[in-house]
């Protein structure tokens, strides 16, 4: 592996860029050097490791059994992967893809990049976007407080900085992250008053004819030693129905609605966790189409089985393509690696072939067992659509529940595009990662249709802040002068 | 067929559901009419979403005088739509006119500029349009932050600005308070004359109205044949930056640059001629941003939150195109680039006198006919 | 508010030390408070480990914001770095020095070079 310091060290053409070192871009980096693609891996952290592997290579966190075994499988990808002949960009961000239309043969898209406040466009025959997932926006009354947290954030604050959150913490949601992430506090000695379960009674009916699946997967045994170490040893409050977080500057206690009975516990810390959904604003950015997911209950992009997605040249591996988990994660890259070099005239359809095939035995097995969790721990629709008026769902321009309601019901608003021109959610900087879904589901929801039929937001580039200047430093054509100045 | 329909007819159906249809449906409506607004979906080509949301005077009207006289009129007259759009919405739309600055980075740019506004007004009935030449020191002395390659600027205290996002949503707040039936996904296929009215329909169904206005943009050009007009419109691909939120710099609005009362900073005006084609492209972003962050260095460290691209809708000569049918009376379009600047005079001129039935003399220079005189050989 | 993880060892001086506290400090100003943070750790980590909880105002309603998701996505975590406005704390790591504020809502611009 060559690790790029500064941004004038990456090449001006790479047969294959990947965005992201997870799981999946590592494993996709890895296997593309095994062919002799040259790759260049970009990712916007200080280290490898995505958000599951994070900080694996630099994690203060000593004792092993903090962070479990599932975290240090970690160090062998990156081990693998350091081992490369690729190229590392680690603190850089790729703030748009596209169609790159000259016609220098190997190069079909041209990929923005930016590294310590410096733009750079560069080429690449093939791209793979390994971005992961981002946590389900978890809208509740006072959401926004200082001190109430995605579980995933305390769990990058462990995982990378060895610390936990001081004081009485109430963690809240549904899934299998949320059981690890308590799990994983209480081993690191943090005080968690309360573990309150939103998921929704009747899920499990739901989920039942998933249940085969699910006792024949990797899960199960996992998945049950977790729950109950968690359930022993913490006050776990089930059938949670409402939940508002409360407080004047910052979280100072949450209410819990079980049915008709409510109840107050003060908390220093909320931790908040309603499952991942893939990220979806790279892809949408570059023209990929996407799909919603009924199952996963989210935006889901399309593709076909090496991955590939609407756009060619561009496949997506990793959570990014479906929430799989940490270990289809890498073996998604690795598929997607194989037709990379495939398309690239590297081998042939049918090496490809042979050498994919054990890997998706493995990729069949690993992913056995998901549809259950997916549809037991979707969250109720009082969380998905907050019922409270009030609720903040859009945290960038602080746009509410009922202001998006109304624009649906009343002023005739069908998409979330036409509501982002209304009412600004989705302008800010987040650039709709935190409200996208929300938005989707209270249109729906208001109009009685489906999030498929409303659809989503129409994203542009740049998808990651670039400066006026980083992109007035790039070269301009003289046609676009031309448009420009008249 | 759905000859009957359970619901009574409008006075007016508004084909299109952008700053233009809005526009004329709340001036319609203002005037006593019952109206319907037959818009398209999430995904269109609005460029009510994507417009620089310019109340602009100073560059226009070469070619048509009677257009620049147009644009003032309703620029004068956008005070009073801000207040009626406060009034009836309690929205304010943010509307100012401080007067406007074209900035140029060389002289060349400002001869060219200096020239086309000569040009402008020595069309014989052009009167009492001011503007001025300013040089560097002059417009520095204004506009403190401007670069020093500014070598000067033209300026007209005609020009203004609006938040056009706001002004979208009062319209269709303004429209929905006053009982106008706005219909979403509902894109018109056919239009048929029938009875001294019109029979409206798409995949929706069918409507019925006696008279029918189209506001489609783009769309105009397939709907207009059809009611025996002319609306020859294209698309002209424009690019816009929109940077995060900063404090307040610049009251005043450009061609290229304003900053919204919100605080976010939009940097946009480049023209291509793409057809459909609404990619964000690089290159001309890079252009843009360049000539932005030289006219304002303080602009530089800014993060870009979104770029946008939208469609223009552009007649051949770039004015508006108002007109009734002849063939089929009671049958208007209405199609202009500046749905923005004209936003007044559609609400409250154009909308009265298309309920009317009569176009003022105003507007007699816009009718498409003007297309069709013979090509010069 | 944060605090290191319970795990205690002896150092090679005998003296008890955290996972969170073993790496070098480094020095830095918060609002102009002198503070000290891990070598290793995000701007954003390094708040959180000193109790600085809120570390930006809105620039709509004014509210106090703090870290949400601390992985790039939320743009909670604004704050001033070196009088540069709205950068991501939690994607930015802590260096000796650095002068970091709250974000008083809209970001203010640099002093930009003559």
């Amino acid at each position: 592996m060559k690790a790029v310091a500064e941004i004038g060290e990456i090449a001006d053409h790479y047969d294959l860029v990947i965005v992201g070192a997870g799981p999946a871009g590592l494993s996709a980096a890895s296997r593309a050097g095994e062919h002799g693609l040259s790759v260049l891996l970009v990712d916007e952290n200080p280290a490898p490791g995505g958000q599951i592997y994070r900080s694996i290579t630099t994690t203060p966190v000593s004792d092993r059994t903090v962070l479990g075994e599932d975290y240090w499988r970690g160090s062998a990808i990156v081990a693998r992967f350091e081992r490369s002949a690729a190229s590392y960009a680690a603190r850089c961000t790729v703030w748009s893809i596209a169609p790159e239309d000259s016609d220098l043969p190997g190069a079909a898209f041209e990929i923005g990049l930016s590294l310590d406040g410096h733009a750079r466009l560069i080429m690449a025959g093939q791209v793979i976007l390994a971005t992961g997932a981002q946590e389900r926006p978890f809208p509740i009354p006072g959401w926004t407080l200082p001190g109430v947290m995605t579980a995933g954030a305390a769990q990058i604050a462990l995982k990378s900085s060895a610390i936990v959150p001081k004081g009485r913490i109430v963690i809240a949601g549904c899934g299998p992250l949320l059981y690890l992430l308590a799990g994983q506090l209480a081993a690191a000695g943090a005080e968690i008053v309360a573990v309150l379960d939103t998921t929704p009674r009747r899920n499990w009916s739901a989920a039942l004819g998933a249940l085969p699946g699910f006792l024949r997967s990797p899960y199960l045994a996992k998945g049950l030693r977790l729950m109950a170490k968690a359930r022993r040893n913490l006050r776990f409050i089930g059938g949670v129905t409402n939940l508002t977080a409360e407080g004047t500057g910052r979280v100072s206690s949450v209410r819990v609605e079980r049915g008709n009975a409510t109840q107050s516990i003060a908390c220093d810390t909320l931790l908040l966790h309603h499952g991942v959904i893939p990220s979806v604003n790279l892809s949408n950015a570059a023209g990929c189409l996407h799909d919603f997911d009924e199952t996963q209950h989210g935006w889901v992009p399309q593709l076909d089985d090496w991955f590939a997605s609407s756009v060619p040249g561009i496949a997506i591996a990793g959570d990014g393509a479906g929430i799989g988990g940490a270990e289809s994660a890498a073996l998604r890259g690795e598929i997607a690696a194989l037709d990379a070099a495939r398309r690239l005239g590297r081998i042939t359809i049918p090496e490809r072939d042979a050498q994919a095939a054990p890997i998706r035995a493995q990729l069949e097995r690993s992913l056995r067992g998901r549809r259950f969790l997916d549809l037991l721990y979707k969250p109720a629709m009082q969380f998905l659509a907050p019922p409270v008026d009030e609720t903040i769902i859009c945290r960038c321009e602080e746009v509410t529940a009922g202001q998006v309601r109304d624009a649906a019901k009343r002023l005739g608003v069908t998409g979330p595009n036409q509501m982002k021109a209304f009412l600004r959610c989705g302008m800010g900087p987040c650039q709709g990662r935190l409200c996208g879904p929300t938005v989707v589901e209270l249109i729906a929801q208001a109009r009685g249709t489906t999030p498929a039929e409303v659809g989503y937001y129409r994203l542009r580039p740049p998808v990651k802040p670039v400066t006026l200047a980083e992109l007035a430093s790039l070269p301009p054509s003289e046609a676009a002068v031309k448009a420009v100045v008249r | 067929m759905s000859s009957k329909i359970n619901q009574t007819e409008p006075d007016v159906v508004v084909i299109g559901g952008g700053v233009v249809g809005g526009a004329i449906a709340l001036g319609l409506s203002r005037s006593g009419a019952s109206v319907t607004i037959l818009d398209e979906g999430d995904v269109a080509f609005r460029a009510s979403r994507g417009n620089f949301a310019l109340v602009w005077v100073q560059s226009k009207g070469f070619g048509m005088p009677e257009y620049a006289k147009w644009s003032r009129r309703s620029a004068d007259a956008w005070h009073g739509l801000a207040t009626i759009l406060s009034e009836e919405t309690g929205i304010d739309v943010a509307h100012s006119q401080p007067g406007g600055f074209m900035l140029c980075l060389s002289e060349q740019e400002l001869g060219k500029r200096v020239d086309a506004m000569r040009r402008l007004h020595n069309q014989e009935t052009m009167t009492d349009f001011p503007y001025e030449v300013l040089d560097h020191a002059e417009t520095k002395r204004r506009l403190p932050d401007i670069g020093k390659e500014v070598v000067g600027s033209l300026y007209s205290p005609l020009d203004g600005h609006v938040n056009s996002l706001k002004l979208f949503r009062a319209l269709r707040e303004a429209t929905i308070r006053r009982g106008v039936d706005y219909r979403p996904n509902h894109a018109v296929e056919t239009i048929t004359p029938r009875d001294g009215g019109f029979r409206i329909s798409g995949p929706w169904g069918e409507l019925g109205a006696g008279k029918i206005v189209l506001a489609a943009g783009l769309g105009n050009a397939r709907l207009a044949p059809r009611v025996g007009l002319h609306a020859p419109v294209k698309p002209s691909k424009g690019q816009i930056i929109v940077t995060e939120k900063t404090a307040p710099f610049l009251d005043n609005p450009m061609v290229t640059i304003r900053q919204t009362d919100e605080g976010g900073v939009m940097i946009g005006d480049s023209q291509e001629d793409r057809g459909f084609d609404t990619i964000v492209g690089q290159p001309v972003l890079s252009v843009m941003a360049d000539r932005a962050v030289r006219m304002f260095p303080r602009l530089a460290g800014l993060n870009v939150v979104r770029t946008w691209s939208a469609l223009r809708v552009m007649s051949p000569d770039g004015f508006p195109i108002y007109e009734q049918s002849q063939s089929c009376p009671g049958a208007f379009v209405v199609t202009c680039h500046s749905g923005v600047t004209l936003a007044a005079n559609h609400v409250l001129t154009l909308a009265p006198a298309i309920l009317s039935g009569v176009l003022p003399n105003a507007v007699a220079s816009f009718s498409a006919r003007r297309f069709h005189v013979p090509a010069h050989v | 508010m944060f605090r290191p993880m319970s795990e205690l060892r002896l150092a090679s001086d005998g003296k008890a030390e955290h996972d969170a506290t073993r790496a070098p400090r480094l020095s830095f100003s918060f609002d102009g408070r002198p503070l000290t943070g891990r070598d290793g750790d995000t701007v954003a980590a390094t708040l959180l480990a000193n109790g600085i909880d809120a570390c930006r105002e809105t620039p709509v309603s004014g509210a106090p914001r703090g870290p949400y998701c601390m992985m790039g996505v939320c743009f909670e975590c604004l704050v001033v770095i070196d009088g540069v406005g709205n950068r991501q704390g939690c994607m930015v790591p802590l260096r000796e020095g650095m002068a970091i504020e709250t974000q008083h809502g809209r970001r203010q611009p640099e002093e930009t070079q003559a």
